[in-house]
């Protein structure tokens, strides 16, 4: 018995290997760089000073005002943007798909998305500067022709309203993008027979299309959410860390030992990476329902 | 009644958020370009990007920038094609465990990234148990801290150029090309360099055009982990200078264009999101 599996089992062996052994470069690469450095992050946010386990750094992440600041501005921004970029981007996804534009505006709108959603960084920061800040180019049409002085009535670029304007060049054409394919899943039959029972427009897409709409466009709005939540160098460059959001108070602690402590730093890093992970499962979970009706 | 119906059939509110959008689009992009030509007092001008372009630091990181990106590129290629191409033909069951690797870098952001990058390359490797010194800190020196600004770049591309690598061999049916080739007499590299990858030209542009678009502007790593790259330099201007910037983001912007428009040329889709916000 021993000698007739023996040979068996070693072709097993043999085979298993050579299925696998292709995909050796691709999984190394990824434990070097990508499962090392985040578990070297996890396991440094659960060491002491002395290189103990502890549990006071993750305490301290909601202890420490300055830390728990820094989330709450993280979630706001992302969230406020991810809201208004969600509504403004299905606006326009609407429009150009069965809010009855003719195809040239479709083509236009998705050309431009795809720049936009991919222009961000130092260079959108400076943009805004010359369109909303001090001497910006809105700044003065609004003054010449409107009359009104925007930096009179308080409000300035490098706050978290001028922010979120910025975030939301990268955030609705994100949401286009997505939107637009969920928006032709829309069968027409599905309207020609709400029309023929009798329902109105309005009672079609508040009882029919939104609801099928919903799990893809509350997923999608997660995604921009997720977008704006790692966001490091926009808000860099255009307020220069004047508003501290989560990815800049990382930063500094990067540029130097800001906490005096790294394994806290540490532990703000993993915090984040714990937000975005509970983002995706939450969109690949609202996916699910949105693939019963749109494919 | 026909002006009626007329009325009634112009998608009034569709056409407004059209007009709202496409003003959002274009408002920074005007005000930029307008911003760039005011260097001389009372004209327009060109200066700025006469001034901006001869400044050697932007040619050394521009050109810094883009070798990284093009080193990027063939090292994401070399890395992807044969491993999706792997899965496709020998190991499907990988297939799930490989795609969530990919979208990881929606989870890690670049400056969780960075984070763990120095964490864990920034101390020399030991042989376990000696204190003999088996390789640097990789951040200590020059090839070392290139090294792990390409993978770091690698890895904030991978969800896309493994998604436009995986779309473009669904395309193809990578077997049957396999299996005729094999019949043939072709060897393994021939296959790949003669048969899979012309096969996937237009996907592998557009993963690359993509990537260009990430690498050519980001700061994140380049900041943290000290190279003169074109997006630190781009950010160090603007603390000084107010219109050589604005005039560098308009190319940075035009660029962008360039890229995202050759994508939907070559592949006829609409355009992905990536980038370093």
């Amino acid at each position: 018995m021993a000698q007739l599996t023996l040979p068996a089992q070693k072709h097993h062996i043999r085979s298993f290997l050579g299925k696998w052994i292709g995909l050796v470069p691709f999984f190394l690469f990824a434990l070097l760089f990508i499962l090392l450095p985040s578990l070297g992050l996890l396991a440094g946010s659960f060491l002491d000073a002395d290189g103990n386990f502890t549990l006071k750094n993750i305490a301290e992440l909601f202890t420490t005002p300055f830390i728990v600041n820094a989330y709450k501005l993280s979630i706001q921004i992302s969230s406020v943007t991810a809201l208004g970029g969600g509504i403004f981007g299905f606006l326009l996804a609407y429009s150009v798909t069965v809010g009855g534009l003719p195809r040239p505006f479709r083509t236009a709108m998705i050309t431009f998305s795809g720049v936009a959603s991919n222009f961000a960084g130092v260079p959108l920061a400076f943009a805004f500067v010359a369109t909303l800040g001090r001497t910006g180019f809105v700044t003065a049409i609004l003054k010449n022709v409107f009359g009104v002085e925007i930096y009179q009535t308080g409000f300035t670029l490098y706050s978290f309203l001028g922010l979120a304007i910025t975030y939301m060049y990268f955030q609705f054409p994100l949401m286009v993008l997505i939107m637009t394919p969920a928006l032709d899943g829309l069968k027409r039959e599905w309207r020609e027979a709400a029309e023929n029972l009798g329902a109105s427009t309005f009672q079609y897409w508040w009882r029919i299309a939104l609801p099928i709409l919903l799990p893809s466009i509350l997923g999608s709005m997660i995604l921009l959410f997720g977008n704006a939540f790692g966001a490091y160098a926009t808000a860099y460059a255009l307020t220069g860390g004047a508003l501290p959001i989560i990815t800049i108070q990382i930063g500094a602690q990067i540029r130097g030992d800001v906490l005096h402590n790294p394994n806290l730093g540490y532990a703000m890093a993993m915090g984040m990476v714990f937000i975005m992970a509970i983002s995706l499962a939450g969109y690949s979970w609202l996916q699910k329902f949105s693939e019963r009706w749109l494919r | 009644m026909n002006l009626s119906l007329r009325l009634r059939k112009f998608p009034l509110w569709s056409s407004v958020w059209f007009v709202i959008g496409i003003l959002y689009f274009f408002m920074p992009l005007y005000a930029t370009l307008d911003f760039s030509l005011r260097m001389e007092r009372d004209k327009i001008s060109l200066k700025a990007y006469q001034v901006a372009f001869s400044d050697g630091r932007f040619l050394d990181t521009f050109l810094t920038s883009n070798i990284l990106a093009v080193a990027t590129i063939i090292a994401s290629v070399i890395l992807i094609v044969p491993t999706a191409y792997w899965i496709r033909l020998r190991v499907p069951e990988a297939r799930r465990i490989v795609e969530f690797i990919t979208l990881m870098p929606f989870v890690i952001p670049a400056i969780i990234l960075v984070f763990g990058l120095i964490r864990v390359y920034s101390t020399p490797f030991k042989i376990p148990f000696t204190d003999i010194v088996f390789l640097e800190a990789l951040t200590t020196f020059e090839i070392g801290t290139d090294v792990l600004m390409v993978a770091g770049y690698m890895v904030l591309a991978l969800p896309y150029m493994y998604r436009s690598v995986d779309t473009g061999m669904r395309t193809v049916d990578v077997r049957t090309l396999t299996e005729a080739a094999q019949s043939l007499g072709a060897s393994w590299v021939t296959i790949m360099w003669r048969v899979i990858l012309p096969n996937l030209r237009s996907a592998l542009l557009s993963g690359a055009l993509l990537t260009f678009a990430i690498v050519v502007g980001e700061v994140v790593l380049a900041s943290f982990l000290g190279v003169d790259a074109f997006g630190p330099y781009l950010f160090l201007l603007g603390q000084h200078r107010a219109y050589e910037p604005a005039a560098l983001s308009f190319i940075a912007f035009l660029l962008t264009w360039g890229a995202m428009g050759i994508i939907q040329l070559v592949t006829g889709e609409q355009g992905q999101a990536a980038g370093a916000h």
